[in-house]
């Protein structure tokens, strides 16, 4: 109705003030933009501006980014590993959470990395800036070195986590392994959404980035606000539960080739550092196992190994049967829907994207030959991402039925974010610490 | 003993293998990714022909003040005495009194050229990127006011949050070394 007046009266004063220039007739000159009113000539000399045009930022800052991620992680592993000192390691922590959290804005993150790496393996047209690439490897390559250094001190999402760790309590192993199940689905379907050039979901869910930029939708300061608060009493919610940059780092930490040491020396199974993680990553020693047992879980395991092609083909259907919800994540998909829906008269009201498509004036039938492509790309997409999820599943019960032998206190390879905390809880710490003064002191 | 120590050397071995599995296979994607990585970095624009000016882009960025802007493409300006894009739909008078003015914070400046001739000037400080004035422009004028992400403020986010709330699908990623999809006419 609005609209209505406003074209009446717009029309009306147009006509009564606009006689001089002969009303719209020029419109053939320009294809795109309407030129109702031929551009005049002037007389007196005067000259067209031009629009400015400033030059995108500097790339210069993610060399910069680079470098500093390359110092931190190394640093990181160093302190970590060889000077084992929390203060330190925290003060790390601190810098990363200002340079790359609240200085950097949180972008690029590595973990958001995944998404462009996905779309440039998928997408032709797409390539993946190199200081990207290098966010997304360097982590990785550290990992798989010295263990997850990159979650212990530079990365800010768990920088701004940890901070807020005050009363950790203790989460049941087979609850948090249960959770974790959410960052493997969260990781499938952001490679899937990323890979069909659907959405960036890390980024648009990512909790904190609206403390880093200190403003953005009320929505996201509640959840980020929600994982702090939670993250007070369950040590770093959104790395053990959510993040999927994080289930990567896992499995490569699993094999580093030097791992978080509870003690610098000979555990002596004194128990003391066994509630000093707050992230539930310390594995006390195991007794032996009794054979009725043994025999038990050997039958169980050999009936685990053959459902798991059965877990995987069938999630992978779930995960393709899901088609039509995951496609219309997908802006084309949603917008070939309307159009579908307009063209055959079951929708009445056009819809912004839909009255922007009709405006190009490109064929219904290109759009939903598009349309079809992505949609195969869903489909296999779908049996890909589920499954990836029934793979992790069954091999998450496959290892519930293996045990591994310790004989020491050990950081779960896994598990631990390299955090530091426990060193100080080790009496072999302390008495290493005294020598080591001690032999300042004599020299 | 003995068999445990060769259970010990054999997980050992295993895992020295996935080892080097993984770190090759990281090389292999450095590698692979690599030969498609160019120095050429992307960065976010507004398609003018498809933006419908639905006000989003004033309150979906992740900065305060957002980084769209309003430009104006004065080739394809008629130059009106009476701008839809400057003057509200019912304007009291025909002047550049604030009440006559469509744009909220006063953005738009309007200069005298030469009979009947008047030049819109976008100040951008000024300006939020409400689209209102690219509205009335588009909707009764020549469309020379348009939008477009300001690259000296934009962040550049791996996902541009307006992208994503934009109705119109107008956002896209464009080379960073021609960074605008500016309006205009090639005139002689
Ligand atoms: S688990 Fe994820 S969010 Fe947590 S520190 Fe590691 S990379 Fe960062
Ligand atoms: S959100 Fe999209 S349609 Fe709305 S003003 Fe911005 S570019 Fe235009
Ligand atoms: S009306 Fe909105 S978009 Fe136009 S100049 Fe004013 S603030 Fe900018
Ligand atoms: S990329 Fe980020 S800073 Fe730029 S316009 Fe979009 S939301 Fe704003």
């Amino acid at each position: 109705m609005i609209r209505f007046a406003y074209i009446i009266i717009g029309t009306a004063v147009l006509l009564l003030w606009f006689p001089q220039s002969g009303g719209p007739s020029g419109i053939a000159s320009v294809p795109t933009v309407g030129e109702r009113f031929p551009p005049p000539d002037f007389e007196s000399g005067y000259e067209l501006p031009s629009p400015t045009t400033p030059a995108p930022r500097q790339s210069v800052y993610e060399y910069v980014d680079t470098v500093v991620l390359f110092a931190a992680l190394a640093l990181s592993s160093y302190l970590v590993l060889r000077t084992r000192s929390r203060r330190a390691i925290l003060a790390l922590c601190v810098f990363s959470l200002f340079y790359f959290g609240f200085w950097r804005k949180g972008c690029v993150c590595p973990i958001g990395a995944i998404q462009n790496i996905a779309l440039s393996i998928f997408d032709r047209d797409y390539a993946v800036p190199i200081a990207v690439m290098l966010f997304f490897l360097l982590p990785l390559v550290f990992t798989l070195f010295f263990g997850r250094t990159f979650c212990a001190a530079v990365c800010p999402l768990g920088a701004i986590q940890d901070l807020v760790v005050l009363r950790p309590v203790s989460v049941p192993e087979w609850l948090e392994s249960g959770l974790r199940l959410f960052a493997y689905v969260y990781l499938a379907a952001a490679v899937m959404f990323a890979a069909t050039g659907s959405a960036f979901i890390i980024c648009r869910y990512d909790p904190f980035i609206s403390f880093f930029h200190l403003s953005g939708s009320l929505n996201m300061l509640i959840l980020g606000a929600c994982f702090l608060f939670v993250g007070i009493f369950i040590g770093r919610p959104y790395c053990r539960f959510v993040c999927p940059y994080g289930v990567i780092l896992r499995q490569l930490s699993r094999i580093s080739k030097w791992q978080v040491a509870i003690t610098p020396d000979e555990c002596i199974k004194c128990r003391l550092c066994e509630d000093s993680c707050p992230f539930g990553a310390i594995r006390a020693p195991t007794a032996d196992w009794p054979a009725y047992d043994y025999n038990k879980s050997k039958k169980r395991l050999a009936f685990l190994i053959l459902l798991l092609p059965v877990l995987v083909l069938s999630c992978g259907w779930i995960g393709s049967r899901l088609r039509p919800v995951t496609s219309r994540v997908h802006a084309t998909v949603r917008l070939a829907d309307q159009i579908y829906l307009e063209e055959t008269g079951q929708a009445e009201e056009t819809t912004d994207a839909s009255a922007a498509f009709r405006a190009t004036g490109k064929e219904i039938k290109v759009l939903y030959a598009e349309v079809e492509d992505i949609q195969a790309g869903f489909g296999l997409g779908g049996w890909l991402s589920g499954g990836f999820v029934g793979l992790v599943i069954a091999l998450k019960l496959i290892g519930l039925s293996c045990r591994r032998r310790r004989t020491d206190y050990e950081a779960d390879r896994a598990g631990c974010l390299a955090c530091g905390r426990c060193f100080e809880y080790c009496p072999k710490e302390h008495a290493k610490l005294k020598e080591a003064k001690q032999a300042i002191g004599e020299s | 003993m003995a068999e445990n120590k060769n259970g010990i050397n054999r997980r050992h071995f295993l895992r020295d293998g996935l080892w080097a599995a993984c770190l090759t296979g990281l090389g292999g994607t450095a590698g692979f990714l690599s030969k498609k990585t160019n120095a050429q970095n992307t960065v976010w624009q507004i398609d003018p022909e498809i933006c419908v000016a639905c006000g989003n882009c004033a309150t979906y960025c992740v900065q305060e003040e957002s980084a769209v802007k309003c430009v104006h493409a004065y080739a394809v300006c008629g130059y009106c005495r009476i701008c839809f894009g400057f003057f509200g739909p019912e304007p009291h008078d025909i002047n550049e009194g604030a009440e006559n003015q469509l744009c909220p914070t006063g953005a738009i400046k309007r200069t005298f050229v030469e009979d009947p001739y008047y030049q819109y000037t976008i100040d951008e400080p000024l300006c939020m990127g409400c689209g209102k004035c690219v509205k009335g422009c588009n909707t009764f004028g020549n469309g020379s006011l348009f939008l477009q992400v300001r690259h000296d403020r934009c962040l550049n986010c791996n996902e541009c949050s307006i992208a994503a709330a934009c109705p119109s699908g107008a956002f896209k990623r464009v080379p960073a070394d021609k960074p605008y999809l500016l309006k205009r006419v090639d005139r002689a």
